[in-house]
C-alpha cells in the first residue's frame, strides 16, 4: 500500500507538502541529536565529577538555617524538601501580598495620573516615569540598604504610626491577638460566601425567567460582611491589639517583616504599581464617552451605569495585562536571591551549592514557575473565553 | 450671574491668565482644592530637606571618606561617585587601556543614534553594526595593531552593561524573526517546537536562566570545552529575549491583512521571498515601538548578571560600596546607578513615543490616499 502511494506522481522533491514534511523530520532529527549530545555530554560529566543525580537528596538533611518562614515550621535538621517547600511558600507570601498592594497602589496612581488636577495627574506621570524606566534590582537594593543601614537601631526606632516602628531590625507592626471566636468569624465569612453565590444565581436566573431584577450587590455583601460581624458582635467584640515592645535590642510582640522582606515586598509593589497605573489608565480610556451617554438614555442610574456598561467594557481591556503583571511580580520576586530573603530560588540555589545537583534544583525552580504561569495563563484563556464579545466579528 | 461673568472676562487683569490657569487645573472643586494643598504641604516638607542633603551640604570634592563622614547624617556622599567613577565606568579594565572602553561606549551611543534616524532604516544598516559590533570587540580584546590583549574577565561596568544589552539585542532579533515565523508556520512540528520554547522560557524568571548558564551549562558541554562566563551569560540572556521579541514580531505578523500574504502567492513568490519583500519590512514597521519596549526592558535586565558575579554597572556600583571606607553609603550609590539607567531607558522610551506618533500619523496618511 505504501509503495502504491509512494509512486504516485507528485511524490518529488519539488512538491511544497514533501517538503514540509522532510523539514519537519530534520527539524525533529536535529533537535533530537542536540538533545542525545547533551543528556551524554552530561551524564559523562556527572560520572567523572562524582555528582550525584536525581532527586533523592530531597529526603536528605538540609543542614541549612532559613531566616523566615510562612505558615509551616523549619529547622536546620529538616529535609531538603522541606526547606524547598519554605522556599516556594515565602515565594507565594510575597507575591500574594505584592499583588494585592500593587493592584491598589497602581490602580490610585492610575486614577491620578486622569485626574483634572495638574499638579496630581504630573505626580503620577513623574512616578511611572521613574519607577518604570529604573531596573527593579537597583530599587530593591536600593530599599534594602535604606532599611538595613540607613534606619536608626530599635532602641531609636521611628514611629510614624502609634505601634508601627521602622528600624534597622525592620518594621514592627501591631497585630489582633489570637482568639476562640475567629475560627468562628472566619467560617461565617465561608457561609457568608457561598450564601452570596447561591443568591446570585437564584436572581439571575429569576431575572432571566421574569425580568424582576434583585439588589444583588447590597443584599450579597449584606451577607458576606453582615454575617461575620454578627458571630463577632455575638461573641463580645474580641479585638486586642498586641503592639510591639522594644526589649533588650529587638521589639518583641506584634509581627515582624524582616528588612529583606519589607524591602521585597516595598520594591515589587512599587516597581509593579508603575505599570498597573498605566494599564488602569489604558483601560479607562478605551471606555468610549458615548458608552456612558448610552447607558444614561437607557434609564440607567449612575452606579448601575457604572456597573452593568463601562466596568465590563473597561475590564476586557484590564484583565489581560493585569494578569500578565501579576505573573511578572511573581517571577520578579526571585531577585529575592539578591538581598537574601529566604524565597524558592534563593534555597535552592543554597541546596544546589551544597549537594552540587545543579540539574536538579534549576529544574525543580522552573518546574514550580512553569506551573503557575500555565495555570495563570490557563485562567486567562477560560477568562477570555467567557468576556469575548459574543458574535462578534474577528477583525 | 453667567451674563456678569462673561462680561466681566474679557477684562483680566495682569496676571489673570496664571490664576485662570490654577482654578481651572488646581482649585477646580473642594476636593481638588483640599488634594492640592495637602501635595504643597508635602512638597513644602520634603523637597528643601532634599535639596539641602543633595546640593547643599553634599560632599563632591574626592581624597578620602572623611568630609563624607565629617557630614554624615546631612549632606549626601558624591564623592564616592567622583572617586569611583572610572570603576563604575569601566569595571577592572587595564587602567591605562581605559580609553578603549571608553571610545567603545561613544561607539555604541553613535550605533544607537544612527539607527533611531528613520532615513538610516535600510539594509546598509545591517553592515554598520555588524562593522560597529566588530570593532568594539577588536578595541575591547585588542591583540592587534600594538594594543595590548584584555581578556573579557576584565571588562565591567557599563561598557559590560551595553555589551550584555547590546550584543544579547543584536543576535537576538534576528533569531527572535525566525521563531516568530516558525510559530505561525503551516508544519506541525516547527510550529509546536516554536511555541515550546516560547512559553517555556516566558514561563519561568530570567534568573533561573541565568542560573543555568553558570551552573548547568559547563555540565552539557564534553570535558575540554569551556565556555567563558561572560558568553555564558550572553547566551542566556539572547534565549530570553528571542521568545520575548518573538512574540512582538508575531504581533506584527498578525497585524498584516491577509491579502498582502495572498497577493504575494498569487505572484508566485517562494515563502522567504515572500516574508522577506512583502511581509517582514510591513510587519517590522508596525511593531518596532514594541519592540523599543522589549529592548528597555531587556537593558533593566542586564542588570540581573549581578546576582551570578558579573561585573556589569550595578555590580561595580555594589562591590565599590563593599569597601570599609566607603561602606554605608548605598543610597548615594544606587541613586547614581538608577540615574544612568533612567537615561537610557528614559530616552529610549520617549523615542518609542514620537516613532509611534509618527507611523500612526503615516498610517492615517495612507488611508487617506486609498
Amino acid at each position: 500500500m505504501g509503495g502504491a502511494a509512494g509512486r504516485r506522481a507528485g511524490w518529488s522533491l519539488y512538491d511544497l507538502r514533501v517538503r514540509a514534511i522532510l523539514y519537519q523530520v530534520l527539524l525533529v532529527a536535529a533537535v533530537g541529536l542536540v538533545a542525545w549530545f547533551l543528556i551524554y555530554n552530561t551524564a559523562h560529566n556527572l560520572e567523572s565529577r562524582k555528582i550525584a543525580s536525581g532527586f533523592g537528596f530531597l529526603k536528605r538533611e538540609a543542614g541549612f538555617a532559613i531566616g523566615e518562614t510562612t505558615l509551616i515550621s523549619y529547622n536546620a535538621a529538616d529535609t531538603y524538601l522541606r526547606a524547598l517547600t519554605v522556599g516556594v511558600l515565602n515565594t507565594f507570601r510575597v507575591s500574594v501580598i505584592g499583588v494585592i498592594a500593587a493592584t491598589l497602589l497602581g490602580t490610585l496612581i492610575g486614577l491620578a495620573r486622569l485626574s483634572r488636577n495638574w499638579l496630581l495627574s504630573r505626580l503620577a506621570a513623574g512616578y511611572v516615569e521613574t519607577l518604570r524606566n529604573v531596573p527593579l534590582l537597583v530599587q530593591l537594593f536600593f530599599w534594602y540598604t535604606v532599611i538595613s543601614d540607613n534606619l536608626p537601631g530599635p532602641r531609636h526606632a521611628l514611629a510614624p504610626l502609634p505601634g508601627v516602628f521602622l528600624s534597622n531590625r525592620g518594621i514592627a507592626l501591631p497585630v489582633v491577638q489570637a482568639h476562640p471566636a475567629h475560627a468562628w468569624i472566619a467560617a461565617a465569612l465561608i457561609v457568608g460566601m457561598v450564601a452570596a453565590w447561591l443568591l446570585t444565581r437564584w436572581a439571575k436566573r429569576r431575572q432571566a425567567l421574569t425580568g424582576q431584577p434583585f439588589p444583588t450587590l447590597s443584599a450579597g455583601s449584606a451577607l458576606v460582611l453582615g454575617l461575620p460581624l454578627i458571630v463577632f458582635l455575638v461573641a463580645g467584640a474580641p479585638l486586642h491589639l498586641e503592639r510591639p515592645v522594644l526589649q533588650g535590642f529587638n521589639f518583641s510582640g506584634g509581627m515582624t517583616l524582616t528588612p529583606e522582606f519589607a524591602a521585597l515586598l516595598g520594591g515589587l509593589t512599587t516597581y509593579t504599581a508603575a505599570f498597573i497605573a498605566e494599564i488602569v489608565r489604558a483601560g479607562v480610556l478605551a471606555v468610549d464617552r458615548g458608552q456612558f451617554e448610552a447607558a444614561y438614555a437607557l434609564g440607567l442610574r449612575p452606579r448601575r451605569a457604572m456597573r452593568l456598561v463601562i466596568l465590563p467594557q473597561a475590564l476586557r481591556v484590564i484583565v489581560p495585562p493585569m494578569t500578565s503583571q501579576f505573573l511578572n511580580l511573581t517571577k520578579n520576586s526571585s531577585l529575592a536571591v539578591a538581598i537574601g530573603y529566604p524565597d524558592l530560588v534563593s534555597i535552592a540555589n543554597t541546596s544546589m551549592n551544597q549537594t552540587g545537583q545543579a540539574i536538579e534544583g534549576i529544574a525543580i525552580i522552573m518546574a514550580v514557575y512553569l506551573t503557575i504561569s500555565l495555570s495563570i495563563s490557563a485562567f486567562m484563556n477560560w477568562y477570555n473565553k467567557r468576556i469575548a464579545l459574543k458574535g462578534a466579528t474577528r477583525s | 450671574m453667567s451674563a456678569a461673568s462673561d462680561s466681566v472676562a474679557p477684562r483680566r487683569l495682569p496676571g489673570g491668565r496664571a490664576v485662570e490657569w490654577l482654578r481651572a487645573n488646581l482649585f477646580y472643586s473642594v476636593p481638588s482644592a483640599l488634594a492640592t494643598l495637602v501635595l504643597l504641604y508635602l512638597a513644602w516638607r520634603l523637597v528643601p530637606p532634599f535639596i539641602e542633603w543633595a546640593f547643599v551640604n553634599a560632599v563632591w570634592r574626592t581624597g578620602g571618606s572623611a568630609a563624607c563622614r565629617a557630614a554624615a547624617g546631612h549632606g549626601a556622599c558624591w564623592a564616592y561617585i567622583v572617586e569611583k567613577h572610572r570603576f563604575i565606568l569601566f569595571g577592572t579594565y587595564p587602567y591605562a587601556q581605559q580609553w578603549r572602553p571608553g571610545l567603545g561606549i561613544l561607539l555604541f551611543i553613535a550605533l544607537y543614534v544612527v539607527s533611531s534616524r528613520r532615513a538610516c532604516w535600510r539594509p546598509w544598516l545591517a553592515w554598520v553594526w555588524l562593522g560597529g559590533l566588530a570593532l568594539i570587540f577588536l578595541l575591547m580584546w585588542g591583540g592587534v595593531l600594538g594594543l595590548p590583549y584584555v581578556e573579557d574577565e576584565r571588562w565591567g561596568g557599563l561598557m559590560l552593561t551595553l555589551i550584555l544589552a547590546t550584543f544579547g539585542i543584536a543576535a537576538a532579533f534576528p533569531l527572535s524573526i525566525l521563531l516568530a515565523l516558525g510559530r505561525r508556520s503551516s508544519m506541525p512540528a516547527v510550529r509546536t517546537a516554536c511555541v515550546i520554547y516560547i512559553e517555556l522560557i516566558r514561563g519561568v524568571p530570567l534568573i533561573s536562566l541565568l542560573f543555568m548558564a553558570s551552573v548547568m551549562l559547563p555540565l552539557f558541554l564534553p570535558s575540554g570545552v569551556s565556555i567563558d562566563k561572560l558568553l555564558r551569560a550572553q547566551i542566556a540572556m539572547v534565549m530570553f529575549a528571542m521568545a520575548y521579541l518573538a512574540e512582538v514580531v508575531r504581533g506584527g505578523l498578525q497585524a498584516i491583512p491577509g491579502g498582502q500574504y495572498e497577493a504575494a502567492e498569487a505572484l508566485g513568490l517562494s515563502y522567504w521571498r515572500k516574508m522577506l519583500l512583502i511581509v517582514l519590512p510591513q510587519a517590522l514597521r508596525i511593531s518596532i515601538p514594541p519592540l523599543v519596549n522589549t529592548f528597555i526592558a531587556f537593558f533593566k535586565d542586564t542588570s540581573l548578571v549581578v546576582i551570578i558575579g558579573l561585573f556589569d554597572l550595578l555590580s561595580a556600583v555594589k562591590v565599590g560600596l563593599e569597601e570599609p571606607a566607603w561602606s554605608g553609603y548605598g543610597i548615594e550609590a544606587y541613586l547614581f546607578a538608577a540615574l544612568i539607567y533612567f537615561a537610557f531607558c528614559f530616552s529610549m522610551s520617549r523615542y518609542s513615543q514620537r516613532l509611534e506618533r509618527d507611523l500612526a500619523r503615516g498610517r492615517r496618511h495612507i488611508l487617506r490616499e486609498e
